[in-house]
């Protein structure tokens, strides 16, 4: 691998390290009876209000509409995540310290695949929490649901939901961008080598047109040269 | 034809003129009126600038106030029961109100007071005094709850009370009655001359904590004690107190109390007065007084019981006090930002003295004494003067100050604010007010540093400022703009009870200390539950104890049965939520107290006795949720003696049929 390439490789590692320790994804709520707003933060391992009780309040609120309380202890992919994450550091430490392209692919398509797959269940975590509802709930609205967006806002009842990646979220999108990076770095696909070429291929196309006239020249005795061996060989 | 033309030129120039008018009356009021409107005026989920905290006087609470707005922001319960808030009613809350008169459900609130470090308002706390039995009180400004409430003993009215010294180092109080102390205080009222004191007491204040204890008291001549200050800066350690009856009539105190020329002014130099503390010079003078303190983690408050005061008497302690003679029944007892002035309100003089304290010390220094009263030299009138405001008008109150080199009196008698101005004693501005204001208030204005944008007047009599209530009308504040070089009445607003006093703050500097709720994880209430299925009932003897818990919507437990005529049940209820401005109320049919009204994390209790066997239902009185209506419960009570067991609920939910 090239230099460039372990270099990413490390930024890239850092920056998965320290979305261990920040909110990767922020659901707010917006509600006029909620000036001061109310909202969650998913960290790698937990669910948790953004402020103190912001949790309680929003399980609180959820029971009227017969949704099940968020238990952080109880969301599977959370309790997955940490070490999923675990092994595609792993594989990107492996990549960096034994400098293997292989590696560095491996820990790219990890990264891909678990980021596919954990989307896939949150997508499904929040599906099942918005219709998976008790049949005794106080408030009843038929055909309604209240699963959150996977990203973007949506209105449910008197609240907005606005799911977006936070810091840790962004540190991750930036960790994968590096990482595709270090392995196309060191691929025939450089993309530094592509533009170098690009850029070469230019410059030799005004070399050819500032010499046109010597080319021609040259291409006209190559010729000549030509024809006189084939008549010496008559 | 002529004539016609002169006619209608006639009509046409009147129509002008008549327009004219019209145009410049309209632009009077543009101009006039909506400026002043605009500077109270705060729109609409906007805040006000500061908060405004006058007494209730009779009320016995605290009012708080948003200015410019004048708007109410809420009551303050202190003194006097408030069955609102269950205050005074609910378990926790009754050793507040405990003395060594008993349980007082009234009192007469003041003078409030907020805490200060280093001369300048801290948002910390706030003190009130109350007249009629003798107390000091201390708010937490993070709750705006009453938290602490301590007796003074040896005193008749605590009336000069509750001013700090520049740390808040104490609070302090005198007598407002001077009334007979010590071990015997049955004696005949005319030998009030012979047998009746004056106290004054010194509160300790705990710069952490804020809690009070009484360090010691000043046996003082038989006046009455009426307003007091601390000094700041160079007079920082003294605490001036007013005085009036220096007489020391008994009776008639309107005539008799109003024979003297002059009344006095006395400074007591406390830091001294620590010194022969520690040098123990003070004697133990016994009674007996309650201290009541709020426990935050129990959130309970709890009497103590205690006994004695270390008293120092003037005649053993030199140097200790003097008195400063000054016009006519001094009310007002104020001491300028620098602490160089103290101007007293002489309620019956025709000038405002101001005493220099620099001067003050040179007199002491140069013994420029009248005599003296039992063993407080009395010091020269002129030799302490600083100066003297001529016909300021009539009936000199309180003074105010606002840091520009002014000073604000309020006049009762001709009804207006005095402006003039300190080290030249000219009057520069006078505003009327309506009517009769007694006290007035400038934010921070008798600290070091005053916000001098606004004064407030404390209007004692308001007839027809407001739309009639009949024979009883609201107290009438008044605020006024001080921003510039006159004084310019914005707005009148009705107050609570009859306010006495009053301070104002920035709000920036009280708001971000303002908490929201009460953490759950950190009650420790003997009768907290925190989780729903913790709740019990437990009966001893004929008492119940019922711990349950509330949030939104629903009590659990929500039934409840075995409870017996004659019991006496104590509902221990918890708040469950943890959301900002999410309370539940209680209460219960037959309850012979008040409601609880529990804010979210808190634990209350409240006891009902049952006076007759039937089903009683309890509901939620704070709509706090679109299921309000259905958080509710029932009790069945069965007649003495029965077997009914006891038993309820948690939670069942009964799936719809």
């Amino acid at each position: 691998m090239k230099v460039l390439s372990r270099i990413s490789l490390v930024v890239a590692l850092a920056l998965l390290v320290g979305a261990y320790f920040v909110p990767i994804w922020s659901i707010d709520l917006e509600a006029p009876q909620y000036p001061e707003g109310i909202g969650l933060h998913i960290r790698i391992n937990t669910i948790e209000g953004k402020n103190p009780h912001d949790l309680r309040n929003i399980n609180g609120l959820n029971h009227y509409i017969g949704m099940k309380e968020i238990q952080p202890d109880a969301v599977l992919l959370l309790k997955l995540l940490p070490y999923l994450f675990g092994v595609v550091i792993a594989l990107g430490v492996l990549a960096v310290v034994l400098n293997k392209q292989k590696l560095a692919v491996a820990f790219l398509g990890t990264f891909l695949l678990i980021g596919i797959v954990s989307f896939a269940e949150f997508y499904r975590w929040e599906y099942d929490y918005g219709h998976n509802l008790n049949p005794n709930a106080a408030i009843k609205i038929p055909g309604m649901a209240y699963q959150p967006p996977l990203i973007g806002s949506k209105k449910l009842l008197n609240f907005t939901a606005t799911s977006l990646p936070t810091t840790g979220g962004y540190m991750m999108l930036a960790a994968f961008l590096l990482g595709g990076f270090a392995v196309l770095h060191s691929s025939r696909y450089c993309p530094i080598d592509w533009l170098r070429n690009r850029n070469g291929k230019a410059k030799n196309d005004s070399d050819k047109f500032l010499d046109e006239s010597i080319i021609k020249e040259v291409e006209a005795i190559t010729e000549q040269r030509q024809k006189e061996r084939q008549y010496v060989a008559k | 034809m002529k004539t016609h033309i002169k006619l209608i030129g006639v009509f046409l120039i009147a129509a002008m003129m008549w327009g004219c008018g019209g145009e410049t009356k309209k632009e009077t009021a543009a101009l006039g009126l909506e400026d002043v409107a605009s500077k109270v005026y705060v729109p609409p989920g906007q805040h006000d600038e500061f908060y405004f905290f006058p007494s209730g006087g009779f009320s016995g609470q605290v009012a708080v106030y948003g200015l410019p707005s004048g708007r109410l922001l809420r009551e303050i319960p202190v003194f006097s029961v408030n069955a609102e808030k269950g205050y005074g009613f609910s378990e926790e809350t009754k050793p507040l109100l405990m003395t060594s008169h008993g349980f007082i459900p009234w009192d007469d609130s003041h003078h409030p007071e907020l805490s200060q470090t280093d001369g300048v308002p801290d948002g910390r706390w706030l003190f009130i005094n109350s007249n009629n039995t003798p107390r000091i009180a201390r708010i937490d400004l993070s709750l705006f709850e009453t938290v602490e409430v301590i007796e003074l003993p040896n005193s008749g009215g605590n009336h000069a009370s509750p001013f700090v010294t520049m740390n808040t180092e104490y609070v302090v109080g005198a007598t407002r009655f001077s009334v007979p102390v010590g071990s015997n205080t049955d004696v005949p009222i005319e030998t009030y001359k012979q047998n009746f004191k004056g106290t004054a007491s010194f509160v300790k204040v705990d710069p952490k904590t804020g809690e009070m204890s009484l360090a010691f008291q000043i046996m003082l001549p038989g006046f009455n004690y009426d307003l007091s200050h601390a000094g700041k800066e160079k007079s920082h350690g003294w605490v001036f107190f007013s005085t009036y009856n220096s007489e020391q009539a008994h009776s008639l105190l309107e005539v008799n109390a109003s024979q003297k020329d002059k009344d006095f002014i006395l400074a007591i130099n406390w830091k001294l007065a620590e010194k022969y503390l520690a040098e123990g010079k003070a004697k133990d003078f016994p009674c007996e007084y309650y201290h009541n303190l709020m426990n935050e983690e129990t959130q309970t408050a709890k009497s103590e019981v205690k006994k004695g005061v270390k008293m120092l008497y003037p005649k053993d302690c030199p140097g200790l006090a003097y008195l400063i003679p000054t016009p006519k029944s001094p009310h007002g007892c104020d001491v300028d930002p620098s602490g160089e002035y103290i101007v007293g309100g002489g309620k019956l003089a025709t000038v405002i003295p101001v005493h220099s304290f620099t001067k003050m010390l040179a007199a002491i220094e140069a013994k420029a004494f009248d005599g003296e009263i039992e063993g407080i030299p009395v010091l020269k009138y002129d030799a302490v003067l600083a100066g003297e405001v001529q016909n300021p008008g009539l009936g000199p109150l309180h003074t105010e100050f606002d840091g520009k080199g002014y000073a604000y009196t309020s006049m009762f008698v001709s009804s207006e604010i005095v402006k003039w101005k300190l080290g030249t004693w000219e009057v520069v501005d006078r505003v009327p007010t309506y009517y009769s204001i007694g006290h007035l208030c400038i934010p921070g204005g008798d600290s070091k540093k005053p916000w001098g944008k606004y004064v407030v007047a404390m209007n004692k009599i308001t007839k027809d400022r407001y739309l009639p209530t009949g024979p009883e009308l609201n107290q009438s504040a008044q605020l006024f703009d001080i921003s510039g070089e006159k004084m310019k009445m914005l707005s009148d607003f009705p107050t609570i009870g009859e306010p006495h006093y009053a301070q104002a703050i920035p709000a920036e500097i009280l708001k971000p200390r303002s908490a929201k709720i009460f953490e759950l994880e950190k009650n420790k209430h003997p009768y907290v539950v925190k989780n729903e299925g913790d709740v019990s009932i437990e009966r001893k003897g004929n008492e119940v104890h019922v711990r349950m818990t509330m949030i939104r919507s629903h009590f659990t437990p929500d039934n409840i049965e075995g409870i017996k005529v004659g019991d006496k049940v104590y509902f221990h209820v918890t708040n469950l939520e943890q959301d900002w401005d999410i309370p539940h109320g209680f209460t219960i049919m037959g309850m012979q107290n008040s409601e609880l009204l529990v804010m979210p994390g808190q634990t209350r209790t409240i006891v009902w006795e049952p006076k007759k066997p039937g089903v009683y239902p309890f509901y939620c009185t704070d709509f706090c949720s679109a299921l309000h209506q259905e958080m509710q419960g029932y009790v069945r009570v069965s007649p003495a003696g029965s077997n009914t067991p006891l038993k309820f609920n948690k939670n069942e939910e009964v799936a719809a049929k």
